[in-house]
């Protein structure tokens, strides 16, 4: 039973070793000569303490957003990767899978055209 | 995995809305210069266009396709084409009003017709997923447009109550429909149905997800208790969004209604029955009292709004009693009569407001409309019809809507609710019955002339005179309502 | 039979369109305009109803809806048409003496401004009496008969300046108000015990209702569903003691009194107890109180057509006496011949009264008879056609009114009816009473002295106190200059006189065969086995010309003859008895010129009354009651939630969202707590 969770536990500890490796790493062999400006939290851009209601500029979330979007959208494709191989052993349903998949990414493509054209990819 | 090829001939309209959708939206951003003039065109002629092919498409039976994801019946094809309808006098009214504030921009009418889309979704669902894919659709489109007037302090504050509140009512709707979903095994509505009817379904679990989901619907709908967004955004957004709010969405969450309740939870209809009976019998009482004490017309009509959708309910709580399912066919067809005279009526109403309204001026209160007998006789006239259809005076359309689903109510036993709503009725008439006054009786504030486009002048006479025309003929309407849904149960 | 239908609804529709373009669009269409589109739409309703006429004679008869206009608490209201033999005989009376009213308005109105709206009032009085005669159910029916009220009322106040006129509509209106009272409960009882509105529906259920006694006060139901129809159709057909508004209404312009005051909806009321006879013959008890009331009013009123001078007034009360004698026809159980005598009475009296009218015209407005005489001389053609219609009136043998009257009292003297007895006594008085007013007002204006043209020494010629403020009226009593002379009325005018005098001398002799004995009313009237009706009648009945030869050996003849000599004797020998009568019998005259006190009795009792349970109800029950405890009160309240209800409503965004979960939780609560 329990040994069914050997895996997460593998998972787990190989996770914490990429953590954990380039931090301890960093500190035995790179140069150790701190400033000011090195300590502090590095945020965007941004002081790191100050009152959390302050304005900042609304093209960070112009910029968030479209990564989400695109982000959760190839998101998609990954599951449809996987069953895909079995659509193509069904025959000629394969060619209505595929083009689902076109259409989505057609409409994605639209939408990129009209973000670009619009102008939302310009910081300036 | 047996997966076949869905048959998409019955979605035709709603892949053409898509379709459509992009189009408009590429070719407003290449063609910047007519974009607005061209993106309103296109949005009335795909509305017009998808009227068409929903007509022609319309097979008179049911039909599911998308792995029963989707179903097309008689029922889909009326409110969808009621939807479209409305939604294309809304644009046509509001044109003008958007233009004078300089905010017609060609993304209005997109997100117009992405809403008209969401709707169709949610009309056509047959699955908790696609519809509530629907109902995000139209949601965010019209948070966006509350907001479209984006210098305006009241309107993007209105768009964020909307917002929050919209996105918790949401929250609220997909828990119930998760617990439905734990209760039954399955989110298709045809099998909730089969599930609750073989009794497999975990009682408790059904009943708090049933909760959750009229909690859900009620705050489409806006009634109370969650109608508390409806006045402030009704208040907030720019009349011709306010136009489209208080429309084609009740006629949508009417679906939405009318999918999840009957067609899925038909065999516990008088446990949600009574959930319904609460929360019509609160909002005909608040609606009609709040009304009352309102001297802005917007949030007048908006408190009016949360009666007018509680007399709706009236309609689809009066279909089962005590296991005698005789009455269903006639109380559902009053109820959806009763939310597509509704949506005529509001049509007209905020039609009215715009009309009034002018660059740098809004017409928002009730005393814009003191004297208007003087200013032009005519749209008196029909702000009379509309009042005298919405206090329920014989023998406008409003009457006759009021008086199915009292008949409804009075059938299925429920005499205290009819009193109750006869009696809060009676009350309401006094403030549709004040704007007539001010209209005829008071001297005008500001006597500047009347100015619309031809076509609005046209459309909103047609409007007016078709709540009167109705009212004398309202058999043809009440006969499709209670055709459709014979045909689709 | 559907195409049929677009024939049955061309007939109401074409004068209502008419009426509408001439109402609406008057001042585009102009005068002229206006009476073309009018009398073009009576005229293609009176041919249609000629149409159907023949289609009902070949047999086709039609009992259908037109359209459903609501369904409430299992009663079907609809708009439907029942066509047969009495629906087309009323059809063809309303339209053809509509359609003489409508050009003879264009002599008489010819300088009135308001001309187009008098067209429009005419052709929608036409369209509503026709809605009202060819309906298949009470609820038509009402309507068809609140629309001629209307109209009515609308016409009686046509010259809205003049205060009598306001005062003569107002009182029509009221007095008919009570009448539909009790017509309305009729129907009420109706809807209630038979559950349908629809004629044939009731009246097949009429047996199971004549044995059916009312809830709580067990009074029979049949008899009180009569009574209460009845007491409707006393209103419209003003029988006493509702008569009182029909004089009155004279105030309004004289078409309409030929119209609507004489031939067509005063006899609604006729029409519509014959069209219930199914439900009349059933009580005895009704029929007994139909008869009575009749022959009071047919003779009583007819007393005070002797003491009237104002020309239209003695027409009036010939008009009520003539209503008189239709109500008994329907007492005794002879519709028929009520229904007979409606229709020859509908000819004569249009004429009589548009005789009148030309008279009028002649006259310069000009209406008292003592300013008259003599005129045979300066309008030979509205001579001969009032002689004949006064002839028809008296029931001169041949003429058609003597065809319909002998029938009646015939009726009368065979019934064994409660109250028969009493009622021959008045019908055959009345026949005396008759020929003595018809021939005064018939000599006082066209023989003897010409007493026109000299200068008003009745200038305040009072219409016997029938209202105390004669002063306004007196203006439009232009009357003759001094030296000026009568002359005769335009073509427009005598037209429809000649028109109409054709019907009133014939058709009693044409008309009588099928209508009374033959088979016409066949089906569509029933008489009961225990009631005679014309029965007896018909045994003896030998033809036309032998009624009218055996009607010379009978009383009423010589009755009528004594009158007709009578007239003469006073008003053309010896003017001087009328005088002297007057004087020895003083009482009994200011009794007659008081119309027997029912104006003034109901105004202390009635008005006086009601103004008094007002005032109290207002007081104590309105400003009190209502206004303090119920509108006030309740309006504080409704405020008062209201300006609660915004203090919910904060503008804040936690509290609303806050609000939601809390529905949330008393719709969960509620669930788990119901169990």
């Amino acid at each position: 039973m329990l040994e069914n969770y050997f895996p997460v536990l593998m998972f787990m500890l190989v996770g914490l070793g990429f953590g954990l490796a380039p931090v301890i790493l960093g500190r035995l062999l790179a140069p150790y000569r701190p400033d000011s400006e090195k300590n502090s939290p590095y945020e965007c851009g941004f002081e790191a303490f100050e009152d959390a209601r302050m304005k900042f500029d609304v093209r960070y979330y112009l910029i968030a957003i479209l990564f989400i979007l695109f982000d959760l959208e190839i998101a998609f494709l990954f599951p449809w990767a996987t069953v895909f191989q079995e659509f193509i052993a069904a025959g000629e349903i394969a060619w209505f899978v595929f083009g689902s998949v076109m259409v989505f990414l057609a409409i994605l493509v639209i939408g990129y055209i009209v973000e670009w054209k619009n102008g939302a990819l310009d910081w300036e | 995995m047996n997966f076949v090829v869905p048959d998409f001939y019955p979605a035709a309209a709603e892949i053409f809305v898509a379709v459509m959708a992009l189009v408009i939206m590429l070719a407003s951003t290449f063609a910047r210069s007519v974009a607005r003039n061209l993106a309103y065109l296109l949005t009335q002629a795909t509305l017009i266009a998808a009227a068409f092919i929903t007509i022609f498409t319309m097979e008179g039976e049911v039909v599911h396709t998308f792995s029963n994801l989707f179903i097309s019946d008689l029922l889909g094809d009326v409110l969808k084409l009621m939807i479209y309808f409305s939604t294309a006098i809304a644009l046509l009214y509001g044109r003008g009003y958007l233009a004078d504030r300089k905010i017609d921009k060609p993304e209005y009418y997109l997100l117009a017709l992405l809403m008209t889309l969401g709707m169709m979704v949610m009309v056509t669902a047959n699955h908790m997923l696609p519809m509530y894919i629907g109902l995000e659709m139209m949601s965010l489109a019209l948070y966006t447009m509350v907001a479209f007037d984006r210098d305006s302090a009241r309107s993007t504050e209105a768009a964020m109550k909307y917002f929050v509140l919209g996105a918790l009512a949401s929250g609220l709707l997909l828990y119930g429909m998760s617990m439905v979903y734990g209760a039954t095994g399955t989110l298709e509505f045809s099998g909730v149905a089969q599930a609750l009817y073989n009794q497999t379904a975990n009682q408790t679990v059904l009943m708090f997800g049933v909760v959750f989901l009229v909690a859900g619907i009620c705050f489409k709908l806006g009634v109370v208790p969650f109608h508390m967004w409806v006045p402030d955004v009704y208040q907030g957004a720019p009349t011709a969004v306010t136009l489209v709010i208080a429309t084609a969405p009740k006629l949508a969450a009417f679906a939405m209604a009318v999918r999840l309740l009957i067609w899925a939870l038909f065999d516990i209809a008088e446990e949600w029955q009574m959930m319904l009976m609460l929360v019509a019998a609160a909002s005909i009482v608040l609606g009609n009292l709040a009304a009352i004490a309102q001297q802005n017309i917007k949030r007048m009509l908006a408190y009016s709004g949360i009666s007018h959708m509680g007399f709706m309910l009236l309609g689809l709580l009066a279909g089962v009693v005590e296991g005698d399912r005789h009455f269903a066919l006639n109380a559902y067809s009053s109820a959806m009569f009763y939310a597509i005279s509704y949506v005529i009526m509001s049509l007209a109403s905020f039609g009215m407001l715009i009309l009034l309204s002018r660059a740098g001026f809004e017409a928002e209160n009730i005393d814009d409309f003191k004297g208007l007998n003087k200013r032009s006789s005519w749209y008196a006239l029909m702000m009379l019809f509309v009042m005298f259809s919405m206090a329920g005076v014989p023998f406008f359309i409003g009457f006759f809507a009021k008086l199915s689903v009292l008949q409804a109510v009075v059938a299925a036993g429920y005499f205290w609710l009819a009193v109750l709503a006869v009696v809060m009725s009676v009350i309401g008439a006094f403030y549709y019955l004040r704007v007539v006054k001010v209209m005829y009786f008071d001297e005008p504030v500001d006597s500047s002339p009347i100015h619309a486009a031809p076509e609005v002048r046209v459309m909103l006479s047609a409007n007016g005179l078709a709540i009167a025309a109705l009212g004398l003929a309202p058999q043809a309407l009440m006969s499709l309502c209670a055709f459709a849904l014979l045909r689709s149960l | 039979m559907s195409d049929m239908k677009a024939i049955y609804l061309l007939v109401p529709l074409a004068p209502l369109a008419g009426a509408i373009l001439a109402g609406l669009f008057g001042k585009q269409i102009g005068r002229a305009g206006a009476h073309v589109v009018t009398i073009l739409g009576v005229a293609i309703a009176f041919v249609a109803s000629l149409f159907i006429y023949q289609d009902v004679a070949a047999g086709n008869t039609f009992n259908g809806t037109v359209y459903t206009w609501m369904q409430a608490g299992g009663i079907d209201f609809e708009v439907g048409f029942l066509i047969d033999s009495l629906t087309v005989m009323m059809m063809l009376v309303v339209t053809f003496v509509s359609l003489m009213v409508h050009i003879y308005t264009i002599g008489y109105m010819s300088e009135d401004p308001g001309y187009q709206r008098f067209f429009s009032y005419i052709s929608l009085f036409t369209f509503s009496m026709l809605m009202l005669v060819m309906s298949n159910n009470f609820l038509q029916l009402f309507f068809g008969w609140e629309a001629v009220g209307l109209v009515s009322y609308l016409l009686i106040g046509f010259w809205y300046e003049r205060p009598t006129a306001i005062y003569a509509n107002m009182k029509a209106f009221l007095v008919n108000r009570v009448g539909d009272f009790g017509f309305l409960l009729g129907i009420g009882l109706v809807a209630a015990y038979a559950g349908s509105l629809d004629y044939a529906e009731v009246f097949a259920k009429a047996k199971e209702l004549s044995v059916t006694e009312m809830a709580v006060t067990g009074w029979p139901l049949l008899t009180a569903i009569c009574i209460c129809l009845f007491i409707g159709a006393m209103g419209k057909s003003a029988q006493v003691p509702l008569h009182v508004w029909l004089p009155d209404s004279m105030e309004g312009p004289t078409p309409i009194s030929a119209l609507i005051h004489a031939a067509t909806m005063v006899t609604a009321g006729i029409f519509m107890v014959a069209r219930m006879s199914p439900l009349f013959e059933l009580s005895d008890t009704a029929l007994s109180f139909v008869l009575v009331i009749g022959a009071t009013t047919a003779l009583f009123m007819g007393f005070l057509g002797i003491v009237q001078n104002d020309i239209k007034r003695v027409v009036a009360y010939s008009t009520l006496s003539q209503l008189g004698y239709m109500t008994v026809a329907l007492g005794v159980s002879a519709y028929s011949a009520a229904v007979f005598h409606l229709m020859t009475h509908a000819f004569f009296k249009a004429l009589l009264f548009l005789g009148a009218g030309s008279v009028i015209i002649g006259m310069h407005h000009d209406q008292d008879m003592r300013n008259m005489g003599g005129l045979r001389k300066y309008m030979p053609i509205t001579w001969i056609t009032s002689l004949l219609g006064s002839l028809a009136l008296i029931g001169f043998p041949f003429f058609s009114g003597f065809y319909s009257k002998d029938s009646i009292i015939e009726a009368v003297h065979s019934s064994t009816i409660a109250g028969s007895g009493y009622a021959m006594f008045c019908v055959l008085l009345g026949v005396f009473i008759t020929a003595f007013y018809s021939f005064r007002m018939y000599f006082l204006v066209f023989h003897g002295d010409e007493r026109f043209g000299k200068a008003h020494d009745h200038a305040h010629h009072d219409h016997h106190g029938d209202h105390d403020d004669e002063e306004p009226s007196a203006d439009h009593h232009h009357g003759l200059a001094p030296g000026q002379k009568p002359h005769e009325s335009p073509w427009v005018v005598t037209l429809p006189l000649v028109l109409l005098a054709v019907p009133s001398v014939l058709i009693g002799f044409f008309t009588i065969d099928p209508m009374l004995f033959g088979e016409w009313f066949k089906g569509v009237i029933l008489v009961g086995d225990n009631h005679v009706g014309l029965r007896e009648l018909a045994a003896n009945y030998h033809g036309p010309v032998g009624m009218a030869i055996h009607g010379l050996q009978t009383a009423p003849f010589w009755l009528a003859m004594g009158g007709v000599a009578l007239a003469w004797f006073f008003y053309m020998k010896r003017p001087d008895i009328p005088a002297a009568i007057q004087r020895t019998f003083k009482p009994i005259h200011t009794l007659l010129e008081n119309k027997y006190y029912f104006d003034r009795f109901n105004e202390i009792f009635f008005a006086a009354g009601a103004r008094l349970l007002g005032r109290g109800l207002w007081k104590a029950g309105d400003q009190a009651l209502i206004d303090g405890v119920a509108v006030n009160g309740s309006a504080r309240l409704v405020g008062w939630v209201a300006q609660m209800s915004r203090l919910f409503q904060t503008g804040h965004l936690y509290q609303y969202a806050f609000m939601m979960i809390i529905g949330v939780f008393v719709l969960l609560t509620y669930w788990f707590n119901r169990g």
